[in-house]
């Protein structure tokens, strides 16, 4: 009778826990997986399947201040393994094929710097549209490293230890993909024109 | 005893920086070249806004379709 009692205030509790927590975190979760599938309806089921593990184990979480630290980690553990039922290997880029890319490099050539402050306008001037398509356009493995340290703000070991690889590895998934997205950045600015210094079709 | 950087070491260096992965006297010798060198100091600000740019698109609005699905699980179980 305690017992039952006692559950039924348990059950109550977390459910408005995990409702406000929800609330908070729905719209990032919903971004994030929107970033790693690259559709809409995979992205919501990948969402939907994460809080609904979440809700079931929500009982085995023992400090709740962990709670979005511990969602992201179901949902990026959902997100692996979708993968590889779907493929079966995950397909290995190579990590090492050109030098680092920097914008900034690319940004501070003297042409560029004579028509003023290139990097404050390119910053500026980007659109959402144009660093999702960028981040999108990412070998996957890459881009999750991308997703995990830079959007979500997690550590090298942290992510070394989601993804069940070394932190080199991270590290290095991490450096090209930073460098690879850079350089789409910088091809999109100079299609769409941004760049004042640099015409349309200026041979350099 | 202060460590002195090249510009190479702080550019090669400069995202671990960033993500607050280098030990701290590492992290103190690069911050500490930052105060007197433009050149780094500018590409590090470069590269802090530009995280800033690409940390905003980590949220999207979530469909209700979305919403009632969270609220169908939370009632079944
Ligand atoms: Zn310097």
């Amino acid at each position: 009778m305690t017992g039952d009692k006692e559950n039924e205030i348990w059950r109550h509790s977390a459910r408005a826990f995990f409702q406000a927590e929800v609330e908070h975190l729905m719209d990032r979760l919903y971004g994030t997986a929107l970033r790693l599938t690259g559709n809409r309806s995979d992205a919501e089921d990948l969402v939907a399947d994460s809080l609904a593990k979440a809700w079931n184990g929500l009982s085995g979480l023992e400090d709740r201040q962990a709670f979005e630290k511990w969602v992201f980690r179901i949902l990026v553990n959902g997100f692996v393994s979708d993968r590889r039922r779907q493929k079966a290997r995950p397909c290995e880029v190579e990590a090492d094929r050109e030098g680092e890319f920097s914008l900034f490099e690319k940004l501070h050539q003297p042409f560029l710097l004579w028509w003023g402050t290139p990097e404050q306008e390119l910053l500026d001037k980007l659109l959402r549209a144009d660093i999702e398509n960028a981040l999108d356009a990412l070998p996957e493995e890459f881009r999750l490293a991308v997703v995990m340290v830079e959007l979500w703000g997690l550590s090298y070991a942290e992510t070394a230890e989601m993804l069940d690889v070394p932190v080199g590895t991270v590290r290095s998934r991490l450096s090209r993909g930073r460098s690879l997205l850079q350089s789409a950045l910088w091809h999109q600015a100079r299609e769409a024109g941004l760049l004042k210094g640099e015409a349309k079709g200026t041979a350099r | 005893m202060t460590q002195d950087l090249r510009c190479e070491e702080v550019i090669d260096k400069l995202l671990e920086y960033l993500d607050r992965e280098l030990d701290r006297d590492t992290e103190d010798a690069l911050a500490q070249h930052m105060e007197t060198c433009r050149a780094c100091f500018s590409r590090a600000e470069f590269e802090r806004r530009l995280r800033a740019r690409v940390r905003d698109i980590s949220e999207a609005k979530a469909p209700d379709s979305l919403r009632q699905r969270i609220h169908a699980i939370m009632e079944r179980y």
